[in-house]
């Protein structure tokens, strides 16, 4: 389970200040805690960031790496400051990837980027439609975006399909289409199709105490059904991780086998 | 067209292992693939086999694999240069088995002072064993792994009930260390774990999942060895990429095939013949199973392993 530590984003105060006065501080101690947590890509989302993207996924590059040895997941729309996050990316510790393309016509230059870097990317199941109704919907997108991703040249295992998690508080029956999803993506290819979501919005709008409880159970239905990558807080859900591994036979059991 | 074999890719690989100093070292381990694969990937070095000695005479030993050491086993240094010059020995797996309460309840200074004699007497690296008395080796292997500080030896072994103070010792002495578990793999993976936490190179371990004879068990050992290995190199599982240690000899020859007499069962065949094969047929059927390690006792048993690893290293 590839795990893209969340919690780099331009929505929490702490970093937006961070970010605005560029100070590397808490930037670089919460990628450092992200990677002891067990992130294996750290999610640098800077909002549309419509004036000065460009320096700021730069600064957020550099700022990350020079503490972590990870790649980096950037998250935004703003296609310049993907390249230029792309340009300063040091893959020596992995390739980068792009959050993210989807099914609308202003997101497809993403993908040039990924062919043109050879960067990893994720393909929100989302068109400019509005919201996907069920699974089978989420599909019809997915084979639209991989039919796409193959014209521009980019190689169908470096596409996560992400179907779009969906508020549990206001759309209840989502969370059911998007497990469902989760399996019918990766029969759309031989060998399977990889797959990512964004987890902790499946319990945005609920109250704090249960949003752990209501992303680790979820989570763990996503990973039976063979969910390649999230994008979460890796504090959050290690034990998961570990524990579904073992049960589903990936991980040799032993009794400390959470401390490993 | 021509056949093609299908390969199967790992992600993990088995750690190597040196033991000895200066000249006479020997390296086991560090392969990519299953036992053998040598089509598949990198097969570093050939599994290594011990002559097995003991601080004792091997009065408990059956007689024809006594025969062979009938002149130098009454003292473990004369038979130690014999193992090594004679018989060519790579590696000397001396047992410390007097220092069992059922036995010769030898001390702790005696056992060192006897790894002493034998460290200064030959040139090849040395496996120091306990008598496999859990409450005993604590206090003997520790006083053995001071007294062979700095050569570079594998102490064994280390169990669930005697493994902090077994490998405090062999960490502060600079000795590898045998981590041996019941036949079960989940228990073995959990002794890792723990002799890890305590601070131990996970490098500097060897693993002994307990060894059985051909009849008695094998199948139980060869199963257990085959996980740990699966687990090694397909799932990369850190705790579980150690060697892996066959300890033949001591479970081989107290069968009843290896005693039983020709007055007694005539349909069985020479004694003697029966008694090298059994021990070379569990050895090999290890190897086969991942083990890169063996502890054996007759030469002729020995001879015959040798040439099937010269086989299918080289074949």
């Amino acid at each position: 389970m590839l795990i893209i530590g969340e919690k780099l984003s331009i929505m929490a105060k702490t970093v937006r200040e961070a970010m605005m006065n560029k100070d590397k501080g808490p930037i670089q101690d919460i990628a450092t805690t992200q990677q002891k947590a067990g992130a294996g890509m750290i999610d640098a989302n800077i909002g549309p960031a419509e004036d000065g993207g460009e320096s700021l996924m730069e600064w957020m590059v550099s700022t990350i790496q020079e503490v972590v040895h990870l790649p980096v997941c950037l998250d935004t729309t703003n296609y310049n400051a993907v390249e230029a996050g792309l340009k300063i990316h040091n893959n020596e510790w992995g390739r980068p990837m792009i959050n993210s393309t989807s099914n609308d016509p202003e997101r497809f230059p993403m993908l040039e980027l990924a062919a043109k870097y050879n960067a990893k990317i994720i393909g929100l199941t989302v068109g400019k439609g509005g919201l996907p109704a069920d699974a089978e919907e989420r599909t019809a997108i997915a084979a639209e975006i991989m039919g796409r991703a193959m014209e521009y040249g980019v190689p169908l295992e470096n596409l996560y399909l992400d179907p779009l998690v969906l508020q549990i508080a206001t759309s209840q029956d989502h969370a059911l289409k998007v497990i469902k999803a989760i399996k019918m993506f990766q029969e759309l290819n031989d060998p399977a199709m990889k797959t990512v979501v964004g987890l902790s919005n499946v319990s945005n709008g609920c109250p704090k105490q249960l949003r752990p409880i209501l992303n680790n159970y979820f989570f763990s239905l996503l990973m039976y059904e063979g969910l390649t990558a999230v994008i979460a807080d890796p504090h959050e859900i290690t034990t998961t991780v570990k524990t579904i591994n073992v049960i589903l036979g990936k991980t040799l059991y032993a009794h400390s086998y959470l401390e490993m | 067209m021509a056949f093609t074999p299908s390969k199967e890719t790992y992600t993990g690989k088995v750690n190597s292992v040196t033991i000895g100093i200066d000249e006479s070292t020997v390296t086991f381990g560090g392969e990519h693939v299953l036992p053998f694969h040598t089509f598949e990937g990198v097969v570093p070095h050939r599994p290594v086999i011990a002559y097995e000695i003991q601080d004792v005479p091997p009065d408990d030993w059956p007689e024809n694999v006594q025969k062979p050491f009938e002149t130098v086993s009454h003292d473990p240094v004369t038979w130690a240069k014999f193992c090594q010059d004679v018989l060519k020995a790579k590696i000397i797996a001396l047992r410390l088995k007097g220092t069992h309460p059922d036995s010769k309840n030898r001390l702790p200074e005696d056992a060192a002072k006897t790894v002493k004699e034998v460290l200064s007497a030959i040139n090849v690296p040395v496996i120091i064993l306990g008598s496999n008395h859990t409450e005993k080796d604590a206090s003997v292997l520790v006083a053995a792994a001071e007294a062979a500080k700095n050569k570079n030896c594998i102490i064994g072994k280390a169990q669930e009930a005697n493994y902090k103070t077994i490998a405090a010792a062999a960490m502060a002495n600079n000795h590898k260390l045998i981590a041996m578990s019941e036949l079960d793999v989940n228990l073995c993976k959990q002794l890792n774990i723990l002799i890890t936490q305590l601070g131990f190179d996970r490098e500097k371990l060897i693993i002994d999942p307990m060894c059985s004879a051909l009849g008695y068990g094998l199948e139980y050992t060869y199963s257990v060895m085959e996980r740990i290995r699966f687990a090694a190199l397909m799932q990369n599982d850190l705790s579980m990429q150690a060697p892996m240690v066959g300890d033949i000899g001591l479970y081989v020859w107290k069968v009843k095939e290896t005693q039983a007499s020709e007055t007694d069962i005539p349909q069985w065949g020479s004694i003697e013949e029966r008694g090298i094969t059994w021990e070379a047929v569990t050895a090999i059927a290890l190897l086969f199973a991942g083990a890169e390690l063996l502890i054996m006792r007759h030469p002729r048993a020995v001879d015959a392993v040798e040439k099937v690893i010269d086989e299918f290293v080289e074949g």
